[in-house]
Order: C-alpha cells, then sequence, then structure tokens
C-alpha cells in the first residue's frame, strides 16, 4: 500500500505539471523569466543615471558582439582595452560570435534571468523590432538625454533604431541602440577600366547605362554580381530602385509603414530595367549560381568595371586593388538625387534583464564618442558621426564623403527587407525570381504589393 | 516494429528456409533477451501482488533509471515541448498565443512549406534509390566478378561518407560554379550548352543538390551490400549455374533476396537522410534560386531562428518526425512482407 501512494504521488505531480503546461502559453507566466522587467528599469529618469562609470563600484560587463572580421575586430578590441583602463572597476566579458551565431542565440539569451548587459541586436523586425515588442530590451531615451546622444546622431540614425513600444511601428518612437559605423550601398569602379573605356564616374542614370554599354561592347563584365546568397539581390535592387523611386516611398516600403505602394510607376520602371539590365548581359553571367565573395573577390582582381556593394569592403578592396578602386553614390534617376541604401552597422542595445544598465550605457557612450570614432575611422571603418573631420586617402576618403553627403542631404533609405518579420525571405526569392526570367516585373511587386499591405493594412 | 512478431516469425521461418535463417537467427537471438527480462518482470508484479516486499521491483527501476533519464530529458520532453509549442502562435520572446492547429494548417497549405516537402520526395530518389540501385548492382558485379584492388575501390567508394557534410558541401558548390570545374569539363569538351549556373539554375538546382546526396550515398549502401553477399554460399550459384540460370536470373533469384535485411537498412537510412537534409541545402544555396531547393529541415530552421516563427517551426518538425517514423515502419514492413 505504501508502494502504491507513492505512485500515486507521481501521477499527480505528473498530472499537474501536464496541466500547469497546457494552462499557460509558452513564454508566458513564470516560464521565461521576467519578459516584461524592462519598463520599470527603463524609466528611471535622465537625473538618476550615473554617468561616471568610475563610480560604479566593480562591475563585470558582459557583452556580445559580432565585431569578428579584419577592422571591425580590431576596433572594439582597441576601445575595450581602452575603457577597461579608463576604468579599472569595470571588466568587460566579451563573447563575440559571427553575425549569424549571434543572431540564433540571442533571442534565448535575451529572455534568460542571467541576461548579458550590452548587446548587438540587429535593427530589423525580425530582431530588435520583436525584442522591444516582448520588453526585452531597454528604451535608451533616459540615457541619451544624459550623455548628450540626441544632439550628436542625427535623426536618420538614430531612426534606424527607433521603435515605438509595442515594436510595431518602426523608425520612430524610443531609442532602443546606437551604432559605431554607417553603411551606405553604393558603387565602387575600376579607375584603369573606366580610364580604357574613355568615361567619368557615372552622376546619373543616363551616364550609367552608357557606360554599361560601353564595357559590354569593350568586351567587360559591366556589373560584377554574384546572387546565391540572395541578400545580394536586395542590395541589388535597391541600387535600381533608388534611381526610379523617390525616398519618402522607399522608406514606406522599407520601414513598413502604410501610405505607399509597390506598384507604383517608379517601382514598374525599376523592375522592368533591371530585367532589361540582365538581357543585355550587364551582370556576370550565371550571377545565380555565384557567391557574394567571389563577386567582389572577381572585381578586386581586375574583372568587371563596376561592383555594387556595402561600405562594409572598403578595407578588403582598398588592401586588393590600391588607388585603382573607387566608390560613388547610386547615380541620380528621375528624382535628380542620389538616394543611397543604407543604415548603420548592428547597434549596441542594452538587455531589459540586466543587471548593470547605467554601466552598460556608459560602455556605449565611450565606444561612439569622438576618441572612439577616430578610432573606427583608423582601423578601416566608416564612423556613424564625424566621418567628415577623420583623415582619409583613396577610397576612404571617397566612402566618407559620399557618407556626409548622404547625411547632409538627406539621402538614405532603409534596407527594402526591414519591412516585415519574413520580407527577407519574400523578397530575396522574389528577386531572384526575377531576374532569371521566372517572374515578370508585375508578378514580381504584385508579390510584394501583397506583403506590404497585409502587413501594413493600407 | 514489434520485437515479439519478428521473434515469433523467425522461429516460424527458420525450418523451412535455409537462406534467410542466418540473417533472421541474429534478430531472434538479440529479442529473446527482452522477452526474459519481461517474464521477469512479470514474475516481479505478482510477487509485489502476493504481498511480498517489492524490493526487486524497485531495483529494476534502478537499472532503466539512467537510460529512461536520458530518454526523458533529451527525446521526450524536447518532443512534449515540441508539441505545445505547435500549437501556439509564438516568436519565440514574448508570450505565445494559442493557435490552435493553425501552425498545422499552415504547414500543409502555405506554398512555401509545402513545397519544402515535395522537394524532399524528389531529393529521396537521389539519396536513396539512385545509391541503392547503383549500390547494388556494384556489390553484384564486385562480388561475382572477383577483380583485383577490390579494397581499394570500396575504400575511394566510400570515403565520401567519412568527409564532414559542411566539407562536402563547400567542395561541390566550387564544383558547380559557373566557371568551376563542371563547367570547364564540359565547355572542354565541346558540351557548351550543357554549361550553366548550376546551383543557380531553375530546373538544374535541386537536382544538382540531390546528387551531391548520391554521391555520398552510393559508398554506404555498397559497403552494406557487399556485407550480405559476402555471407551468401558459393554452393547456391554452382547450383543456379547448374539449373541453368543467367547472371540476370542468379541476381534476382538469389543475390537479391539474400540482401533483404540489408536493403531494408539501407533504404532506411538513406531516406531518412534525404528527409532531414539540412548541411547541404544551408551551404550550398541557402534555398535559392527563389525557393527552388528549400527542404523542410531548413524551413524549420529558418522559421524557428530566423525570422520568429517557433510555432510554424515546432509544427513542421513534428510533421516530419511523423513523415520519416511512417517511411521507416513502411520499409520495414515491405521487408517483413518480402519474406512470407
Amino acid at each position: 500500500m505504501k508502494q502504491f501512494r507513492k505512485h500515486g504521488m507521481w501521477v499527480t505531480a505528473a498530472s499537474s505539471a501536464v496541466l500547469l503546461v497546457a494552462a499557460c502559453a509558452p513564454g508566458g507566466g513564470d516560464d521565461s523569466g521576467d519578459g516584461g522587467g524592462g519598463e520599470g528599469n527603463g524609466t528611471q529618469g535622465a537625473s538618476d543615471i550615473q554617468t561616471d562609470p568610475s563610480q560604479l563600484g566593480d562591475v563585470t560587463l558582459t557583452v556580445w558582439d559580432q565585431e569578428v572580421r579584419g577592422g571591425q575586430a580590431e576596433q572594439i578590441k582597441t576601445l575595450n582595452a581602452a575603457f577597461e583602463k579608463a576604468y579599472p572597476n569595470i571588466t568587460i566579458d566579451r563573447v563575440s560570435r559571427s553575425t549569424e551565431d549571434l543572431r540564433t542565440t540571442l533571442r534565448l539569451a535575451l529572455s534568460g534571468e542571467d541576461a548579458p548587459d550590452v548587446v548587438q541586436a540587429n535593427n530589423g523586425r525580425p530582431e530588435m523590432g520583436q525584442y522591444v515588442g516582448s520588453d526585452l530590451l531597454v528604451p535608451l531615451d533616459d540615457y541619451a538625454e544624459a550623455y548628450g546622444w540626441t544632439d550628436r546622431f542625427p535623426e536618420s540614425v538614430r531612426a534606424l533604431a527607433s521603435y515605438s513600444e509595442d515594436g510595431a511601428v518602426f523608425g520612430e518612437g524610443q531609442l532602443y541602440g546606437l551604432p559605431q559605423m554607417g553603411e551606405i550601398v553604393g558603387l565602387y569602379y575600376s579607375k584603369s577600366k573606366l580610364d580604357q573605356l574613355g568615361i567619368e564616374p557615372p552622376e546619373t542614370t543616363e551616364d550609367l547605362e552608357a557606360a554599361l554599354a560601353a564595357a559590354t561592347d569593350a568586351g567587360e563584365t559591366p556589373i560584377q554580381f554574384g546572387n546565391s546568397e540572395p541578400w545580394a539581390g536586395i542590395h541589388e535592387f535597391g541600387f535600381v530602385q533608388n534611381q526610379f523611386v523617390d525616398a519618402e516611398t522607399i522608406r514606406d516600403l522599407g520601414f513598413g509603414r502604410p501610405g505607399s505602394s509597390w506598384t507604383s510607376d517608379g517601382n514598374v520602371q525599376a523592375a522592368e530595367t533591371m530585367v532589361s539590365w540582365v538581357d543585355q548581359g550587364y551582370f556576370t553571367d550565371g550571377f545565380n549560381g555565384i557567391d557574394y565573395n567571389t563577386a567582389w573577390q572577381d572585381f578586386a582582381q581586375g574583372n568587371g568595371v563596376f561592383f555594387v556593394g556595402g561600405t562594409w569592403l572598403v578595407a578588403d578592396l582598398m588592401e586588393a586593388m590600391g588607388d585603382d578602386v573607387g566608390f560613388v553614390l547610386t547615380p541620380a534617376g528621375a528624382s535628380g538625387k542620389h538616394l543611397v541604401t543604407g543604415g548603420t552597422s548592428i547597434p549596441w542595445s542594452i538587455p531589459a534583464n540586466s543587471d548593470a544598465q547605467d554601466a552598460a550605457a556608459a560602455y556605449i557612450d565611450f565606444i561612439t564618442n569622438a576618441d572612439a570614432m577616430t578610432t573606427v575611422a583608423e582601423t578601416g571603418n566608416l564612423p556613424v558621426v564625424d566621418a567628415g573631420q577623420q583623415e582619409a586617402t583613396g577610397l576612404q576618403a571617397d566612402v566618407f564623403e559620399a557618407w556626409a553627403t548622404a547625411g547632409e542631404e538627406d539621402l538614405l533609405v532603409p534596407y527594402l527587407d526591414y519591412a516585415t518579420e519574413t520580407f527577407y525571405d519574400t523578397l530575396t526569392a522574389a528577386v531572384q525570381n526575377l531576374l532569371s526570367g521566372q517572374s515578370s516585373p508585375q508578378a514580381f511587386l504584385d508579390t510584394l504589393e501583397t506583403e506590404y499591405t497585409a502587413a501594413t493594412g493600407s | 516494429m514489434t520485437p515479439g512478431n519478428d521473434d515469433a516469425r523467425s522461429r516460424q521461418v527458420r525450418p523451412g528456409r535455409s537462406m534467410p535463417a542466418r540473417v533472421w537467427s541474429g534478430v531472434g537471438r538479440a529479442t529473446k533477451e527482452p522477452d526474459r527480462a519481461r517474464t521477469a518482470s512479470i514474475g516481479a508484479a505478482s510477487r509485489a501482488h502476493r504481498g511480498r516486499p517489492g524490493e526487486p521491483r524497485r531495483v529494476a527501476y534502478l537499472y532503466i533509471l539512467p537510460a529512461t533519464a536520458v530518454f526523458v530529458l533529451f527525446v521526450l520532453f524536447p518532443l512534449v515541448r515540441s508539441g505545445w509549442f505547435s500549437l501556439y502562435d509564438w516568436d519565440g520572446l514574448g508570450t505565445g498565443v494559442w493557435a490552435g492547429l493553425a501552425n498545422y494548417e499552415a504547414v500543409f497549405t502555405e506554398p512555401g512549406l509545402r513545397g519544402a516537402f515535395l522537394h524532399a520526395l524528389v531529393l529521396i530518389v537521389f539519396y536513396a534509390v539512385i545509391p541503392v540501385a547503383l549500390g547494388l548492382l556494384l556489390a553484384a558485379t564486385m562480388t561475382r566478378a572477383r577483380m583485383s584492388g577490390l579494397g581499394f575501390f570500396r575504400v575511394v567508394l566510400f570515403l565520401p561518407q567519412v568527409i564532414p557534410m559542411v566539407v562536402v558541401a563547400v567542395a561541390w558548390r566550387q564544383i558547380y560554379e559557373p566557371q568551376g570545374p563542371l563547367n570547364d569539363t564540359l565547355r572542354a569538351v565541346g558540351l557548351d550548352s550543357l554549361a550553366r549556373p548550376w546551383l543557380g539554375d531553375y530546373t538544374a538546382a535541386l537536382p544538382s543538390v540531390g546528387l551531391v546526396g548520391t554521391w555520398i550515398g552510393t559508398g554506404l549502401c555498397l559497403i552494406l551490400f557487399l556485407a550480405g553477399m559476402a555471407k551468401i554460399p558459393r554452393e547456391l550459384y554452382e547450383a543456379a549455374r547448374l539449373d541453368g540460370a543467367g547472371r540476370l536470373r542468379e541476381f534476382f533469384a538469389i543475390t537479391l533476396p539474400s540482401v533483404r535485411g540489408e536493403l531494408s537498412v539501407a533504404l532506411t537510412l538513406t531516406v531518412i537522410a534525404a528527409l532531414k537534409t539540412f548541411d547541404l541545402v544551408y551551404v550550398m544555396t541557402s534555398g535559392g534560386p527563389g525557393n527552388q531547393t528549400t527542404v523542410p529541415s531548413y524551413e524549420v530552421y529558418n522559421n524557428a531562428f530566423l525570422i520568429g516563427r517557433v510555432g510554424t517551426a515546432a509544427a513542421l518538425a513534428l510533421v516530419l518526425t511523423a513523415v520519416v517514423f511512417l517511411v521507416t515502419l513502411v520499409i520495414n514492413r515491405i521487408g517483413e512482407k518480402a519474406d512470407e
């Protein structure tokens, strides 16, 4: 009998566990820690914030970053060492992972009790947007006031890390992160090839098309392009779209705000133009089977006149091509403006479950202040602010100038895959379909319009 | 897969047929042990009912505790939890919203997810059907031909099994590149019209991925069948020869029935490999071009970790598990049926 009773207890325990499980939704209740703790911590008011890190006592700051490549790794190592030297009471426990690895592990880390103190959370909706919606990141507005970030970082940069409190609206609302670097997708060109063809770097769409035709006639590959890792297609399409569509429309579409349409005349022209470029052989032969690295490395080795690429390639291309490579903003199309797709590097944010938020904010301030920007520039990166004040030569000077112009003339438009949580998948597949003739420009735009309207309700 | 059944059947079969007896006797021996254990535990249970102290019973639980604990912790618990997640609309962060069976509905109705299963079916041809056929052919030739250098060929054909999948994928990605060795070869022999960006081509991409699976799977099948065929007594072939059987007749009357066990093992392993393909697709195509090479496992990863649809991912994973389970069941049933 004694045994039976014991058995009975087990059954009761097991069945009540099952009931417990069935009763609460995943992530709700006690299951994943106090996900809602963020709001209380974030609203302490600017005056209560301790902005002098040396007054914070002994702190171990756990930092999760993805600055693992070349100049990016170099700048963060330098800055971490400087921070620890300046504030010996703070120890940095750095955990660095590749972008992809960080992305997949961050979800669990943020919702856990023992969250890191500083993390790099990608701007887009599937990441920062979802974290904000689940109250897993601290709004930084009070810190921004205390440290003067609002004056230091222009609206266009802050918008890229701003969300409404429920994470539904992107591009405005509260600030949730600060980036170190700027990022634009412009046009790299080979100086020697352009000289041979006797043309100048293209200023307008007409110039560009003339250059592409000339390059084809001369037997050169006009634009190096590799799209087997399909995100490259987003940049390539954005590059063409920027020449035909106005900034406001692109921003609405990119941020997933209601009020614009994928099927506008400009978008139709953009899609048709891109298809005609494919038909005329302006892109590398077989681009859907070439990966991104192969493409830019081919360009670096002197194959191809142009390459549409991001500023993250500056250090690599300078090393490979020296003075032979230049960089310009997107040629101006109908709007007369050199609109350029871009944004910032992955912003640094503070998890709501961090137990050292003041120290975390001090760290973020330290790695984005004026001295830090000099370090960022010296290690071959594009500093998000103060780019004009850095010393630079060659390609880096071109890029700094382009970034400064983009900022002054309000030319920056967001990456198109920011629009909805699944837009990356939709857009990458759609661009591949468009460029390989599997779908018509109209069908391509309809696919995008369907998802855009479903998400924005417009 | 009921061990008791196999056991009974093997006893039944043994007297009548000399050949399969060896194949089945192994199974028979293995299943006898649990039988004895079962008898013992029934004995213990009846003793406990008679009111004797339940010590033997407790000790028995202790014996199975480690295995049970590992099983529950790493298999049963995750499985139940996945089942639970699959009923919610959850991004993996906030609080989930009850979704009922909507996620399962999505698995069968969303073109992207349904397409992934269709691609997996195509991959079964390349991963399972072709390697098994090739393996049978090669093994039959190798055993009967008494060729020299057999060991060398065995090693070479088995080698792909030893190389990590990611390395295989990276190597093949380079082979398939527009300016890669495959196209260079085609152009060198004048087949320019066949050269294409293999992994970027809408019709060629999925078969290209599949062929890598064939390349990997053939060696495994070959080794399995070689082992099976090595056990066939030469006398059987002699007898068949005397009866006037040709090579083909020999193969279907003696070789094939003799390796039925190996055949079902080979099919099970390769079909599962086809259904759970992830690494090749992840490294070689990321599901592209368009959605031509998406597979269920890749979609599970994509939904759970990249776009935050944990519920859908869990439902998809469970459906995939069920499909794998069913297919395995069917293959084993066929293996048994053929025996009757």
